[in-house]
């Protein structure tokens, strides 16, 4: 008896241990579906989804216009304080003075990617992009002014 | 207070496991009481991860303060800002529209599935297999790209608001999703012929770090450790949010109690959450996917509390506020935390290698305990 479920023990646990030994040898010859992305040397081809969010961008046009107008509101909503907006007077046709944007300063190095500031913008004015190699040899380079030098408000955008 | 390295007076010996001990998943600090290679007590650590989330969160605003709870349970970050903004939701009495509900379990759902998957691959090769790790993360990185067309991330997503879903669904979700579905019920039963049926393993786990349902009450487990020792506690049943009400699956219980009961739990869930989301995916009615709220949210005076069933088990937030728009105190009772403390129990008597397999079933996320 005891012979009998010792035999039948070991039977068993060889049995568990091929089965297991078949899914392996399996995937060994049967490797037709590659996953692995093999990083730097696919660096032409790699792009992320489109909704990734690697950094805050603001979009400018061809006539080097952006949708901005300096309301603060990604600054408030921002947990991490990585947005300040600084704003100018700027006096417009009508002779009146008006409030602008001056510079957009976006700091990568306190940002955590939530996107709160893309979801409170009313006038879509910046986005999330999908780069993601951001590393930079000095840390200053990551305060960045989003606003291009010598861009203004598109027409129309209030 | 006790030494942390030496001999106790018995001429045991008090060896530390981690912080950086690579069979900890993260920085988890267990000072092991040893009798030859007898565990006699095992003390946690706390405070290398501390970041002080509950104190971060009371100068955030309620909008803000839930992306800081993706950081916790990083592996169920879906469902911690869930629960974030249920509550919100519960205080301003905001009417969330179905369409957000669906995508919001669905999520969560996915969510599950990842995290169970990561479990799988971490306690395998805790236990020295490591084909496993390839296989879970080939099926979890089909989860991952999903999560990151339709949220923009991989891990930390901060894809619930309060009154829905931060953007709509990317086009392609629904047809990725069930591809995935199709996928992962052909790959399913290979976990069960790579290890679950495998002698070494099933010696390792069966009968090891036992604990009795009375224990797991007095301890305040929850989720997968307190199912496996025959305690009903899953809050999608009890008390369910959102949608869960409305669709069928069923609570896995078992009453084993040892490792290897907790092993098929978390196994079993997994064709459950596939279940779930084969309900909702094609099901999801057309609509709104963020209900309108103010631009600035205040929760009135009183109290809030909410639980949710993340994939290591209950989550609650508790939420105390002044009408101001910030929270005056904020307090997240983390599942994995109370999982923790039951493991002195759980492995006295045993030896150092099954103290490895039991921690590898608890299936801790460092951060979510030490917030």
């Amino acid at each position: 008896m005891f012979l009998a479920d010792y035999i039948k023990d070991v039977y068993g646990a060889v049995k568990s241990l091929l089965t297991g030994m078949k899914l392996t040898g399996y995937y060994f010859t049967h490797h037709k579906e590659i996953i692995t992305e093999e990083y730097p040397n696919n660096r032409a081809t790699l792009k992320l989804a489109d909704r990734f969010k690697g950094e805050v961008w603001m979009p400018h046009d061809e006539n080097n216009e952006h949708a901005c107008t300096g309301c603060s509101s990604c600054e408030i909503a921002c947990p991490n304080g990585s947005i300040k907006i600084v704003s100018m007077n700027v006096i417009n046709a009508e002779g009146k003075k008006k409030k602008a944007i001056d510079q957009h300063i976006y700091r990568l190095d306190m940002c955590t990617m939530c996107g709160l500031c893309v979801e409170a913008c009313p006038t879509d004015a910046i986005h999330m992009r999908n780069t993601f190699e951001l590393s930079v040899f000095d840390r200053n380079h990551l305060i960045m002014r989003l606003n291009k030098p010598g861009s203004k408000i598109r027409e129309g955008v209030e | 207070m006790f030494e942390e390295i030496g001999t106790t007076e018995e001429g045991d010996l008090i060896i530390n496991v981690g912080p950086q001990h690579p069979a900890t998943h993260g920085v988890l600090h267990l000072v092991l009481t040893l009798n030859g290679e007898i565990i006699k007590k095992v003390e946690p650590h706390l405070g290398y991860i501390h970041r002080s989330i509950e104190k971060m969160c009371e100068s955030l605003s309620y909008r803000q303060f839930i992306y800081v709870t993706s950081r916790m349970d990083y592996l169920s970050a879906h469902i911690n800002n869930h629960a974030c903004a249920l509550i919100v939701e519960k205080g301003l009495n905001v009417e969330v529209p179905q369409r957000a509900q669906y995508i919001r379990v669905i999520m969560d759902e996915l969510t599950r599935i990842a995290s169970h998957e990561l479990w799988w691959s971490a306690m395998s090769m805790d236990l020295g297999a490591f084909t496993p790790y390839f296989l879970a993360f080939r099926e979890r990185e089909k989860i991952n790209e999903i999560m990151e067309e339709t949220c923009g991330a991989r891990l930390t997503m901060n894809y619930m608001v309060p009154g829905g879903v931060m953007t709509e669904l990317h086009p392609d979700f629904q047809e990725k999703v069930k591809s995935f579905i199709v996928d992962f019920k052909k790959t399913l039963h290979e976990y069960d012929e790579l290890i679950t049926g495998n002698v070494i393993f099933q010696n390792r786990m069966k009968g090891v770090g036992y604990i009795s349902k009375e224990d797991v009450i007095t301890y305040g487990c929850t989720g997968p450790v307190a199912r496996a020792s025959g305690l009903r506690s899953d809050i999608r049943k009890i008390a369910p949010y959102d949608v869960y009400d409305k669709v069928e699956f069923d609570e896995i219980i078992e009453t084993g109690g040892d490792c290897f009961a907790r092993y098929q739990v978390r196994i079993k869930e997994m064709s459950q959450s596939i279940r779930i989301i084969e309900q909702l995916i094609d099901n999801i009615p057309e609509g709104d996917f963020q209900a309108k709220t103010k631009a600035v949210l205040k929760l009135p005076k009183g109290e809030f509390y909410q639980r949710v069933e993340t994939a290591r088990g209950e989550l609650g937030v508790y939420i105390v506020s002044e009408g101001a728009a910030q929270p005056y105190k904020i307090k997240f009772r983390s599942p994995g935390f109370s999982n923790l403390s039951a493991l002195d129990h759980m492995v006295r008597g045993h030896k150092i290698g099954d103290f490895i397999a039991a921690m590898g079933t608890l299936d801790l996320v460092i951060p979510d305990i030490d917030r």
